[in-house]
């Protein structure tokens, strides 16, 4: 399964990896942060990681007990 | 997983300055990429830039940086490079601070063919300063200083350069991340006046004031505007006028400036 990194305190909130996402994984909350909503969807594309401006989120394959 | 080039940030400026949305941090981290990907070390390059938001980005950069006058980041990089051409010298600017205010300082640096790489971060507006239209601000676009919208013709700076005799010249935009790392890394590794043109989204100064206020949206319109070169040459012309072409737009051999400046040392008596 996908594992994230995500830094929080560089997330301003933007939302480019919310939009870009493909299989809707990613929200933001009301903290104005980004969230993992739905781990199980994700496909590990890299489009959030590939475009956000603060370099705040990455994305890796798990491992298969992951 | 931490990435590799996390350790060309500056980890204590981190996180930037830039407003949410700001695609200069996307185009900054496409820089950093072309840098790691051509090989260069921490101990050999030189990042120097102007003034303007795009211009902040030297500041996050742990290698030699130059945060230089409004306009002059190409003559000081000019000087940096004929002091010691061995130096991989990279410029980062705007579109305000390199086709205005040192837009003679950008044409005799193509003219020159000095070794740079010069990136521009157009987005089509004076961001830090409060929104002014720029010399890249498409007609018909609102800005603070032209409320009806711009009634100026923007430059095609990739179009200028070229003219102004850049040997390498290309283009890409935000959305295109690693294209656009492919473009600056070729410009890294061409000698020669090299220029990238990035363009990016600005959603606090212009996209506000021109209904387009969400980054992912300016994004978008961003990947809609453009297309590649080679299918964009083969648009009838009242096409071509609607979109933007991306990737390497003119690439050509010419002497350049420091070894021609070889050439005087030779003549006057050689080094000391």
């Amino acid at each position: 399964m996908a594992e994230f990194t995500i830094k929080t305190a560089r997330c301003k909130g933007c939302g480019i990896c919310v939009a870009f996402c493909p299989k809707q994984v990613l929200e933001v909350d009301e903290l104005g942060k980004v969230q993992v909503v739905n781990r199980e969807a994700c496909i590990v594309c890299g489009q959030c990681e590939l475009r956000c401006p603060d370099y705040a989120i990455f994305v890796d394959k798990g491992g298969a007990t992951a | 997983m931490e990435r590799s080039f996390e350790k060309y940030f500056r980890q204590n400026r981190l996180p930037h300055m830039w407003c949410p949305g700001c695609g200069n941090g996307i185009v900054t981290k496409a820089v950093i990429m072309a840098i790691e990907k051509a090989g260069f070390s921490q101990d050999n390059t030189v990042i120097v830039s102007g003034i303007g938001c795009s211009s902040r980005a030297s500041g996050y950069m742990d290698f030699d940086t130059l945060h230089t006058a409004h306009g002059r980041a190409i003559p000081f990089a000019t000087g940096v490079k004929m002091a010691n051409p061995d130096l991989n010298v990279i410029v980062l600017t705007g579109d305000g601070d390199c086709t205005a205010i040192g837009g003679n300082h950008f044409i005799h640096g193509c003219r020159r063919n000095v070794d740079l790489t010069v990136v521009l971060f157009n987005n089509n507006i004076y961001g830090m300063t409060g929104g002014q239209a720029s010399p890249m601000t498409p007609t018909g676009k609102k800005a603070t200083t032209a409320p009806y919208g711009a009634i100026d013709r923007p430059f095609d700076a990739c179009k200028l350069a070229e003219a102004a005799g850049a040997t390498y010249v290309a283009r890409s935009t935000a959305f295109h991340v690693q294209h656009l790392a492919d473009m600056i890394k070729g410009g890294l590794d061409s000698h020669g006046f090299s220029f990238i043109e990035a363009m990016c989204q600005c959603p606090t100064a212009f996209g506000r004031n021109n209904k387009m206020a969400d980054p992912a949206k300016m994004m978008m319109a961003l990947r809609d505007g453009v297309m590649m070169k080679a299918a964009w040459d083969k648009l009838p012309a009242e096409k071509q006028a609607e979109r933007f072409p991306i990737g390497v737009l003119c690439q050509k051999e010419y002497i350049d400036y420091a070894k021609a400046y070889d050439t005087v040392i030779e003549k006057a008596g050689g080094r000391a």
